[in-house]
């Protein structure tokens, strides 16, 4: 499902450039789940953004689902709105759109909507009470439960999270963890997630650590 | 470094970083105070001209004896007979390469108080023995002697005026209360100054300087609310630090204050160019339309100065008011992100909705009052009201486009657009008073245009029009034309602040003087003794055919735009009794060529049909060249506020797109949505303002005109300007958001993945 | 405009002024292409008219006039003429310029008017066969007529005597240094006519008398003003005398038999000793006077009819009738300048 071999990336600044990658290769099959954990500045969310084509590699190949990454804008995006689903610590959802709105917004650009799919998950997320409200009108445990319906919703192949739950509690981060872990598994997606904590990294099938840059 | 100086430059570095936002304060101040500075510096050198006007020339308010030719000799019988008159000889003369206004007086029976101060006192036998006094307009003649004087006005012993202009003399000025003496006609002095008289047309100026000061302070609004949002973790760091909120709300006052006076100082001189490029468009109006004479010449006064830096101070405050008192407000420990910049409550919108309505109401119930002033509160509710019921108006609008709308994208675009309505409010009520203006006061002008041409077309029937020097050369005129003309005598007279017309009844010039309302067969009547009256003196005075002015009773009123001043036709027989003037212009039904006369009478004046409708058209075209170029002006600004907004926006709009940009819409289609997005924000804003601009020209075409000139005109539309003004502010939209556009098509994505990341 | 800047300039022929002592109303100013006036006999009828080429000169009379109650009146109507030029022109470009006083006394009031126009075009002028001197609707020939705020009066003039050349024989001189005018008078006028006063219109009978003169420059640069009389005794002679206030006061004086006779004084001949003083228009002004003339045996007492017969016109001096008891009782006029 998703493939990367030697991936180096580095950034520019004021002291020089600075690699953030070095020669990174994971892959991973369909339905499989991954914990990526690491310290903070480790690049796993670099990683993770490659893997979602927010970024490109400054050298190494990226497959998904058996096609390599396109190097443009619009095959990049265009990846993503077919086959990627991104789940983001903060800011996943569009504020200018209701819980409706949002759940709805990706699968509909995928052209994958699905009304009764998403009955499903409304109600297996119990965010029936909160489909009219916007997004700055709920809790973060509420926003996170929308940002995962939302991108379930279009049935992705893949599943990138990055630190789901790092702005909740640890009650209400288990919850939405519980629930995602749930819902990737009766999907069938493969499921990539970053995260610092080992007792998180622990509920899915493999773990795998950066440092600097590398896998160990 | 002392701890306030260190706060204030801990503020003040914020502009070092924010380059383009300070810029953008700056210059909406600067141009806020030039607009406004601008046009109160046309109108005071106006008015300082008609107050040298008054002082210089009050013998224009004295009464005056005039006859159909009043000699030297006459004047010497009258004053024989014990008349207290003076004589003047006045004309048009080529002085020096230039036409003046040449007044010659005789000193010695001038009434004391007359004659302005021309340094008589000092040494008046220079004066006696020739000299010339001018205005400015020194000429390089040792016998010219410059002194305040009206612009284009020459003063002159009447010695000197007789040898140039001729030996008749134009008028005798008489002093106490006397009647006529036989022979003699009294002609009292308009009662209205100039100043009355050219009032309505520098509020027309001054309320689009306010208009435009109203628009810039839009700009500075949202610059410095964006400035303080910005700066909301400072000033809690800075509030933590132990620095107090009354400090640290001087420390701002006196960052804007520096503002203002830097804007300040730029405003006036921006606003002394405006007001010297418009100065001479303006002096030509002022002299075509009222015969005000204003000199071109613009200083640059101290009071510019005062009254400018403080316009800009003022400006400032007005704008900085809101966010100072949120500053004051704010506790220690508020979060530092607030809610999303400038966003306002839905039911704010609604209160603000309400309050526009009711000021709309109230300019409405001000139709019901007279008056120049009310005429201008409508306006003021109209536009006011409207501006504040925008953002309501497009709330409702984009929600309806998003209802409508089937595709996802098209939906969020909407629901997007209605989300950025708060942030861009201002801007675009800016926008919407600049096209609203724009669309009012072209449907006014198009429409007065129309009315014009097609009037002076009319008025203008015979084919050529001559004015002799005098009686003399009129005769010999008139024979020489023998039967190859029909020579129709036409006369006018000013009396009291009326013009007095004598009309000989002849076809041409009934089919000249349309009449808007008439008694039956009024023709007839104004031979027996009736009158007609123009539109301005019916309106002014409230009359209507069959009531009675002074000179009779009135038999018709006709249209005679164009004209200041109350007029009053009577029969040509009831003209000659009553001001025995020399007949000197005709109007001539005629095959001959002006040249030819011209070649045969130098010193007869012949102009015809075409060259007197230009002249006109042309007095029309300047009187509105002026609104024309503030109206541009007006709508740059709107145009700058609405980059400004966009600008401020965009730098906080990143987490509003990221999100969307993370699910697969590429920063160029996202750039691509945000310019679509301003110009149907634009395209709708001309929509609305379609409307308000028509009722802004219904107002100034069926109040102000009415109430400022005394005309009231048909009201015509015009889409095709409504078109052009459509694109041109789609155009005017597109590059002010071409800016912040690019800026987002070209993002690096890590500015976007900063959104989500863990370090924001 | 200000007309008292006019009468200024035209008293004061600006051409080349000198800078300081310019005497009474410029008339201390030198003649600058002037003519001068020398001895000589007179060229009547043409003397009465103007003479253009000096820049100065007047035609002057005053009248003491009774009413039938025995109220009485003095009436001044003087006629100025200033040339800005030494010549004379037709129409606007004349530099003629003609000034106008006239004034009404009576024991309580006293009114004045003045009149200016420029000459060349008939407004203002005189002729001298017949005679006739006007400025508007002002007149003198065989009568007087002048018309002004709350005042007129018409008077017949008709002269009972000869002209009397002042002076040597008409040469007049005005100071030590030589500066004079040529001057005569007709001091045997008979008046009679209507004064008016507030509207009112009074018969009154009289005498007046007319004093003509014209120079270029009639006063030294020192001298400051005049005290100047004109006296008429019961007895039917007549006195012209005058006082030129300057460094050194020159004082000349004309004895005037009854048959019409000058009798030239010596310089100093006449003396003239102010014996009180009142405040008229804020100065102090000398309204009784004690006049001697030895050799005629005259020792008088002059007493003004209104000691406030100020003339507040541009140029503004003391002008009225007075009364003479003493030797010689009569009446007559006297004007102070310069004060």
């Amino acid at each position: 499902m998703l493939s990367l071999t030697d991936v180096s990336k580095g950034y520019a600044s004021s002291e020089g450039g600075v690699t953030v990658l070095d020669g990174v290769s994971l892959s991973l099959a369909a339905g499989e789940t991954l914990a990526l954990t690491g310290e903070s500045g480790s690049g796993k969310s670099t990683l993770l953004h490659l893997c979602a084509g927010l970024d490109a590699p400054d050298t190494g190949r990226i497959e998904i689902a058996g096609r390599p990454m396109g190097r443009s804008d619009a095959e990049r995006a265009a990846l993503r709105r077919s086959t990627v689903g991104l789940v983001f610590q903060q800011f996943n959802l569009i504020p200018s759109l209701d819980v409706a709105g949002n759940l709805a917004f990706q699968a509909r650009l995928a052209g994958r909507h699905d009304p009764r799919w998403q009955a499903d998950l409304v109600a297996t997320l119990d965010l029936g009470p909160l489909l009219s409200r916007y997004p700055e009108e709920l809790s973060g445990g509420q926003q996170q439960r929308v940002a995962i319906g939302r991108t379930l919703a279009a049935r992705p192949a893949l599943v990138l999270a990055d630190e789901p739950t790092g702005n909740l509690d640890e009650a209400s981060g288990d919850r939405v963890m519980a629930l995602m872990l749930r819902l990737v598994a009766e999907t069938g997606a493969a499921l990539l997630m970053v995260t610092h904590s080992p007792r998180l990294a622990a509920r899915l099938d493999r773990q795998v650590h950066l440092r600097g840059g590398r896998l160990t | 470094m002392t701890g306030p100086m260190f706060a204030l430059s801990a503020l003040l570095s914020h502009w070092a970083r924010h380059k383009v936002q300070a810029a953008l304060l700056l210059l909406g101040l600067a141009l806020a105070t030039a607009l406004l500075t601008g046009v109160q510096a046309i109108n005071a050198e106006a008015r300082a001209s008609y107050d040298r006007a008054a002082s210089a020339l009050s013998q224009d308010n004295l009464p005056r004896l005039v006859a159909e030719r009043i000699t030297v000799a006459d004047y010497v019988a009258l004053r024989r007979a014990g008349w207290p008159v003076s004589p003047v000889i006045e004309g048009e003369a080529l002085i020096g390469g230039q036409t003046l206004r040449l007044i010659g007086i005789e000193p010695l029976t001038l009434p004391s108080g007359v004659a302005p101060d021309i340094g008589l006192a000092g040494d008046p036998t220079g004066f006696l023995t020739g000299e010339v006094i001018l205005s400015a307009e020194a000429l390089n003649d040792p016998r010219v002697r410059p002194a305040e004087l009206p612009s284009g006005v020459a003063l002159t012993d009447i010695g000197v005026a007789a040898g140039i202009l001729g030996p008749e003399i134009s008028y005798l000025l008489l002093t106490g209360d006397r009647p006529a003496p036989p022979g003699y006609a009294l002609i009292h002095p308009a009662t209205t100054d100039l100043s009355q008289l050219t009032e309505s047309f520098h509020l027309n100026l001054a309320a689009f300087g306010y208009l435009a000061f109203g628009v810039g302070l839009f700009i500075v609004h949202s610059a410095i609310g964006l400035a303080f949002e910005q700066r909301r973790g400072m000033f809690r760091t800075l509030r933590a630090l132990g620095l107090s909120a009354r400090a640290l709300t001087g420390l701002l006052l006196a960052e804007l204050l520096v503002f203002a006076l830097v804007a300040g100082a730029a405003g006036v001189l921006l606003g002394w160019l405006i007001a010297g490029a418009l100065l001479p468009d303006v002096a030509a109006t002022l002299r075509g339309l009222y015969g005000a004479e204003v000199g071109s010449g613009l200083t640059l006064r101290p009071v510019w100065w005062l009254s400018g830096l403080g316009i800009a101070v003022l400006g400032m405050l007005a704008s900085a008011g809101q966010s100072l008192w949120r500053l004051g407000r704010l506790p220690v420990l508020a979060p530092a992100q607030s809610r999303a910049w400038g966003r306002e409550s839905a039911r704010a919108m609604r209160a603000q909705a309400l309050a526009g309505a009711g000021l709309i109401g109230l300019g409405a119930a001000l139709l019901a009052v007279r008056g120049l002033w009310a005429g201008f509160g409508v306006l003021a509710g109209l536009l006011l009201g409207g501006a504040l019921m925008l953002p309501m108006l497009m709330a409702a609008l984009t929600r309806a486009g998003q209802r409508l709308s089937r595709g996802t994208v098209a939906q969020w675009f909407w629901a997007d657009t209605r989300q950025q309505l708060p942030g861009l409010s201002l801007a675009l009520m800016a926008l919407l008073l600049a096209l609203a203006a724009n669309i009012g006061v072209g449907t006014m002008v198009g429409s007065f245009r129309t009315s014009f041409t097609t009037w002076i077309d009319q008025r203008l029937a015979a084919d050529l029009y001559v004015e002799a020097a005098d009686e003399a050369d009129a005769t010999r005129l008139l024979a020489w034309l023998g039967n190859r003309a029909e020579a129709l005598p036409m006369i006018r007279t000013t009396d009291g602040g009326t013009q007095i017309v004598g009309m000989v009844d002849h076809p041409l010039f009934r089919r000249a003087w349309p009449l808007l309302r008439a008694l039956p067969d009024p023709w007839a009547r104004l031979d027996a003794g009736d009158v007609f009256i123009n539109e301005q003196l019916a309106l002014r005075r409230g009359l209507a055919p069959g009531d009675r002015v002074e000179q009779g009773v009135i038999a018709g009123i006709y249209p005679d735009y164009g004209n200041p001043m109350p007029q009053v036709i009577l029969s040509w027989d009831r003209h000659r009794a009553l001001y025995p003037l020399p007949v000197l212009r005709y109007a001539l039904i005629t095959d001959i060529r002006a040249a030819e006369i011209r070649a045969a009478f130098p010193r007869v004046v012949v102009e015809d049909r075409a060259a007197i409708r230009k002249a006109s058209v042309a007095v029309f075209e300047r009187t509105f060249a002026v609104t024309a170029a503030l109206n541009v002006l007006t709508l740059g600004v709107a145009a700058l506020a609405m980059f400004a907004s966009l600008l401020t926006l965009s730098s906080l709009r990143l987490p509003q797109v990221a999100p969307v940009w993370a699910m697969g819409l590429t920063r160029g289609r996202l750039a691509q949505l945000e310019f679509l997005r301003t110009l149907a924000l634009a395209a709708l804003i001309c929509g609305l303002a379609l409307p308000l601009g028509l009722a802004l020209a219904w107002v100034l075409l069926a109040v102000v005109n009415v109430e400022a000139f005394g005309w009231r005109l048909p009201m015509l539309l015009f889409p095709g300007d409504w078109l052009r003004l459509g694109l041109l502010s789609l155009l005017a939209a597109g590059l002010a958001a071409a800016l912040p556009v690019r800026w987002l098509a070209r993002i690096a994505p890590a500015e976007l993945l900063k959104v989500f990341a863990h370090e924001r | 405009m200000n007309v008292k800047a006019i009468m200024l300039i035209l008293m004061a022929c600006a051409v080349s002024a000198p800078a300081s002592g310019q005497g009474f109303a410029g008339l201390g100013s030198d003649a600058g292409g002037f003519e001068m006036p020398g001895p000589g006999p007179f060229d009547f009828p043409a003397d009465h008219g103007p003479h253009p080429t000096f820049r100065i000169e007047w035609w002057y009379v005053t009248a003491n006039l009774t009413a039938a109650d025995g109220t009485e009146y003095g009436a001044q109507w003087t006629l100025f003429r200033n040339a800005l030029a030494p010549h004379e022109a037709g129409g606007w470009a004349s530099p003629q310029i003609w000034l106008a006083h006239a004034a009404l006394t009576t024991a309580t009031q006293h009114l004045a008017a003045e009149k200016l126009a420029r000459g060349g075009i008939g407004q203002a002028g005189v002729t001298a066969e017949p005679f006739g001197a006007w400025i508007d609707d002002w007149e003198l020939s065989d009568h007087m007529a002048a018309r002004g705020e709350g005042f007129a009066f018409d008077l017949a003039l008709h002269a009972t005597g000869p002209i009397v050349a002042q002076g040597d024989g008409g040469y007049s001189v005005k100071s030590a240094a030589g500066q004079a005018s040529r001057y005569y008078s007709q001091p045997f006028y008979a008046a009679s006519g209507e004064v008016e006063l507030d509207g009112k219109r009074i018969p009154v009978t009289g005498t007046a008398w007319m004093d003509r003169e014209w120079s270029s420059q009639p006063l030294a640069a020192d001298q400051t003003g005049w005290d100047w009389f004109s006296l008429s005794f019961d007895d039917g002679a007549r006195l012209m005398g005058f006082r030129l206030r300057g460094a050194t006061d020159f004082v000349s004086a004309t004895w005037i038999g009854a048959d019409g006779r000058p009798e030239p004084q010596p310089p100093g001949a006449l003396r003239l000793t102010p014996l009180r003083s009142t405040t008229v228009a804020g100065r102090e002004m000398p309204v009784e006077w004690r006049l001697e003339l030895p050799a005629k045996g005259l020792d008088i007492t002059t007493r003004a009819l209104n000691d406030q017969a100020w003339n507040a016109l541009s140029v503004p001096y003391w002008e009225g009738p007075i009364r003479a008891e003493g030797s010689h009782p009569g009446h007559g006029y006297l004007e102070m300048t310069g004060r």
